[in-house]
């Protein structure tokens, strides 16, 4: 669209009831989205919220645009399914973990490796809540809930290892807590050409509540996690005094002024490095800060550009498609 | 003779499927009525000179009327002992066997179990054998060509149907022009191929006195102008034409399965027409990627077989719900589980009907025949689209790579515009009028508005959802209402497809019921035994839900009834609880297709 669209959040906002717990993190996350729909230059029509099963998935019905709840962990093929047949529309995929890493863990990868133009959003909440609370495949190990009596054995993925495995050209991290960090998140993903996947940690309050307080909670979380910024070196803390430095092959936490360390001594973000997209999705607690922000950002041609340019290929070179014609083609005869 | 069946045998290597289509392409071409059938094995290469390894194509030509690839062989050419083994029980008694005598040695003899040189002993006795020393009479006629040995032997295909071209006084000629184009870059090749061919043809010129050619004159046939078509491609092209017919795009989301990948490759041949192909990741995905194409405005179609269907159910129960355009295919094999792949059956009706959680109906029809692939294809496309759900278009291994001659049809005339339920953009709801996605018009369908249209935003989902707004509602007498209306829309489809056609008089003693891919063998079947003065008749069923308005009276037109079907009775089934008739059932599973001389012998039996 040629005009820029002037909007307000309650534009985004629909009639229908919302009917998480109250408490829910997905509250935030609703209305960061809702704020983030004014500032991305789309109409209300051309977007279109898609999700899969589960709390999060219940999304789309709380947006003022057009939208499709479909079944559970199926979200990204139906997304690339609309993204094919409509390339404009603002398409965004609403999940969580157990619905895009569980049962749709297929569907996920294969997103991300074949890159449409579409946003995913994933609630992290390390649980099942629609469900009633059983351990997801982002659970810590020994969690108890009530299909692990005795502790989860299982061990968890890390979302965005996974993502950077599976060729994702654009991975982001934020926390429902940060309103201003989830819209300028979702803003830049919005701006990347290709598949942008955010997690967002989310505070499920009934069956794994402070899942994430160790990152969210004021006293500690300058010290837990680190503020991604392109071309600024990885500083965190609540001195700004600790650091990212590469000691040989791996990351290391170092206190800036000790030994000698000088802001000179440490990584500084690059989104576009494939390598260090890699190296910071391996950083976890609790020998390092969480990276927040956008950890990776690279170029890549998009699925959706390639099937059109494909079609448009395939017409210059046979003209376009003539069914008359095509019947008549190869060995016919005539019987008079 | 009026009508030849022949088979071509060989390894799966031998280049058996190109020799019959050969063959099948000149007789088309000479004016003979013609079906054909490829059976080739799941394995891609199986062992040379095993059973496993063995592949056929079987041509059914002649000047009279051809409906099936033929019920037993006339004529066999076995390229090697496995060849003759795993097709003598299927070769008619006095038929004609052409053995390729340079393969049948004593190695090969032991990998398909036969204890010696098979010809000449007393299970031999009632055929006519015609020994010939295929690969090493290509090797001499090309002796002269720069080819090594091994692409010589290659051509030996050539030279055989050479032979069968001399006995059944076929024109070469259609099939050097093809050798021509083929391989037109590589003038060796071409030599080479179309020596062998002449060399096999001169073969059995001197040899005439055993082969003793037939004369087949072209069949009365319909004037006009015809290709040939296999079902699968048939399939294709109807969905393309149905695309173009309603002035939408087409999107085909998929995923490999034996026997329904060609439609998947045939559709990716064809992206000049703005199809769009995607091979998905699983049978879920490319389901759901039809689907939200479907929700974009495209027409989404999906196709597979058994397995890949029974993974889609719930995204077919989601398409339901939402009520978009969507269109399935399912191209029956044998089953249960990995089954048959590479054989036919029409084992998954109850699964087509019934296969989905909650009441879930869907519509469902199913080809009859390789060239009316186009027309259901069509049809699915314009009653999914017209009606705003999902239809189940039923075809089977059978009908998917048989191939027959096909009128090429006039477009124009029967296959030129096609319904969409599209709101009009221009005019969106006002002030505080909302967009009613789910209020119907008078056949209870919903209009459809797709993201991009402004004014009409809407969401919808899986869950239950209230009617009219679409809005979700637990509330429970909203959702049986809803059930109803839905099962009642897939009902009023009754109002907008043809009646119910009679082959035979519309009473009578039996009434035979087939459906889809049988639609052959039941009619030559019937044919037979009205012309024998029976009072037998044909209702052959190619919209199975909702049938036809008219299918309840003509079921009561006859004493008796008898539905013949390749599977345990499932079509049996819905009949007699729709209509209460107590019909009974000619049943088949073997992975085989029906002969129509058993239908005739069963059929008869109730007369």
């Amino acid at each position: 669209m040629s005009e820029n669209p002037v909007y307000a959040k309650k534009d985004f906002v629909p009639d229908q009831e919302v009917k998480w717990c109250p408490g829910c993190g997905d509250y935030a996350i609703l209305s960061s989205v809702q704020m983030a729909m004014t500032k991305i230059g789309k109409t209300k029509e051309e977007i279109c919220f898609i999700s899969g099963i589960g709390c999060s998935s219940r999304f789309p019905y709380y947006m003022n645009t057009y939208g499709m709840h479909t079944i559970h962990g199926r979200a990204p093929a139906f997304a690339t399914g609309l993204k094919l047949t409509n390339p404009k529309l603002a398409v965004w995929i609403v999940t969580g973990d157990g619905d895009g890493l569980s049962i749709g863990g297929n569907h996920l990868i294969h997103l991300l490796r074949r890159n449409p133009d579409v946003n995913v959003i994933l609630f992290n909440n390390e649980i099942y809540g629609l469900t009633k609370g059983q351990y997801s495949p982002t659970s810590r190990p020994g969690l108890v809930t009530k299909s692990s009596p005795f502790g989860a054995v299982d061990r968890p993925f890390s979302i965005a290892s996974l993502a950077m495995g599976a060729g994702s050209t654009f991975f982001a991290r934020t926390i429902d807590t940060d309103p201003k960090h989830m819209i300028e998140v979702f803003q830049a993903a919005s701006e990347h050409k290709g598949t942008s996947m955010i997690e967002v940690f989310q505070n499920c309050i009934i069956f794994n509540d402070k899942v994430h307080d160790e990152i969210t909670n004021r006293a500690n979380r300058d010290d837990t996690t680190l503020r991604l910024e392109h071309g600024k070196p990885m500083i965190f803390g609540k001195e700004k005094n600790m650091g990212i430095r590469l000691n040989g092959h791996s990351p290391e936490v170092v206190k800036i002024g000790e030994n000698g360390i000088t802001e000179k001594d440490l990584i500084v973000h690059d989104e576009a490095s494939v390598f260090l997209g890699h190296l910071l999705g391996a950083m976890e607690r609790p020998d390092f800060p969480v990276p927040l922000g956008v950890i990776k950002k690279v170029t890549a041609p998009t699925f959706d550009d390639g099937i059109i340019d494909q079609i448009k290929m395939v017409k210059e070179k046979k003209g376009p498609g003539n069914m008359e014609k095509l019947l008549n083609s190869g060995d016919t005869w005539e019987v008079k | 003779m009026e009508n030849v069946v022949i088979r071509f045998s060989g390894d799966s290597g031998d280049g058996m499927q190109l020799t019959g289509t050969q063959f099948s392409n000149t007789s088309a071409i000479m004016g003979n009525d013609i079906s054909t059938f490829p059976d080739f094995p799941a394995e891609i290469r199986a062992p040379q000179g095993t059973i496993a390894g063995v592949s056929g194509f079987q041509v059914h030509f002649g000047s009279g009327e051809i409906n099936t690839p033929g019920d037993e062989p006339d004529v066999l050419v076995a390229m090697n002992p496995a060849a003759l083994k795993s097709n003598l029980s299927q070769l008619k008694k006095g038929g004609t066997i052409i053995a390729n005598t340079d393969a049948f040695t004593e190695e090969n003899f032991k990998k398909c179990g036969y204890p010696g040189d098979p010809l000449g002993t007393p299970e031999l006795e009632q055929y006519k054998i015609i020994k010939a020393k295929i690969t090493t009479q290509t090797l001499e006629a090309l002796k002269d060509v720069a080819l090594d040995s091994k692409g010589k032997g290659r051509c030996k295909n050539f030279y055989a149907l050479g032979m069968t071209y001399f006995m059944f006084g076929r024109d070469p000629e259609t099939t050097i022009k093809w050798i021509k184009e083929k391989f037109g870059k590589n003038q060796l090749l071409v030599d080479a191929n179309v020596t062998a061919l002449k060399a096999g043809i001169n073969f059995a010129e001197t040899i005439e006195e055993i082969i003793s050619p037939f004369k087949i004159p072209p069949a009365k046939i319909a004037p006009g102008k015809y290709r040939q078509i296999n079902g699968n491609t048939a399939t294709a092209l109807g969905f393309i034409q149905a695309t173009q017919a309603a002035g939408i795009k087409l999107f085909l989301g998929s995923y490999p399965i034996t026997p329904a990948s060609d439609i998947l490759h045939e559709l990716s041949k064809h992206k000049n027409f703005g199809v769009t192909t995607f091979q998905a990741e699983d049978e879920i995905a490319a389901i759901c990627s039809a689907i939200g194409a479907s929700f974009a405005g495209g027409l989404g179609i999906t196709t597979s077989s058994g397995p890949g269907i029974a993974l889609k159910g719930e995204a077919m129960g989601l398409a339901v719900m939402y009520e978009v355009p969507l269109v399935v295919v399912n191209v029956q094999r044998g089953g249960p589980s990995t089954g048959l792949p590479t054989k036919t059956e029409q084992s998954d009706l109850y699964q087509a009907v019934y296969g989905r959680n909650g009441e879930c109906p869907m519509i469902v029809i199913a080809a009859s025949r390789p060239s009316d692939c186009f027309h259901m294809a069509f049809e699915a496309s314009r009653l999914a689209l017209e009606m705003m759900t999902p239809v189940m278009l039923l075809s089977d291994g059978y009908i998917a790579n048989g191939a027959e001659p096909w009128e090429i049809p006039d477009l124009k005339k029967d296959y030129l515009k096609i319904k969409t339920r599209f709101v009009d953009p221009l005019h969106p709801p006002k002030g505080d009028e909302k967009y009613l996605p789910y209020k119907r018009n008078e056949l209870l369908v919903r209009p459809w508005a797709i993201p991009g249209t402004k004014g009409f935003e809407h969401r919808i989902g899986g869950l239950e959802k209230e009617d009219e707004t679409g809005n979700v509602s637990y509330d429970p007498i909203n959702h049986e209402k809803m059930v109803n209306i839905r099962a009642q829309k897939v009902a009023n489809t009754a109002e907008i497809i043809p009646q119910q056609e009679v082959f035979g008089d519309s009473t009578g003693e039996v009434l035979v019921i087939s459906w889809g891919g049988t639609y052959g063998s039941t009619y030559m079947a019937v044919k037979k035994l009205r012309e024998e003065g029976k009072k037998v008749s044909l209702m052959h069923l190619r919209y199975i839900n909702p049938m036809p308005k008219n299918v309840g009276e003509i079921i009561k037109g006859f004493k008796k009834v008898i539905v013949c079907e390749l599977n345990k009775g499932q079509m049996k089934t819905i009949i007699n609880a729709n209509f209460k008739c107590n019909a009974k059932g000619y049943n088949k599973v073997q992975g085989l297709p029906f002969k129509i001389s058993e239908l005739v012998q069963a059929i008869g039996a109730e007369l």
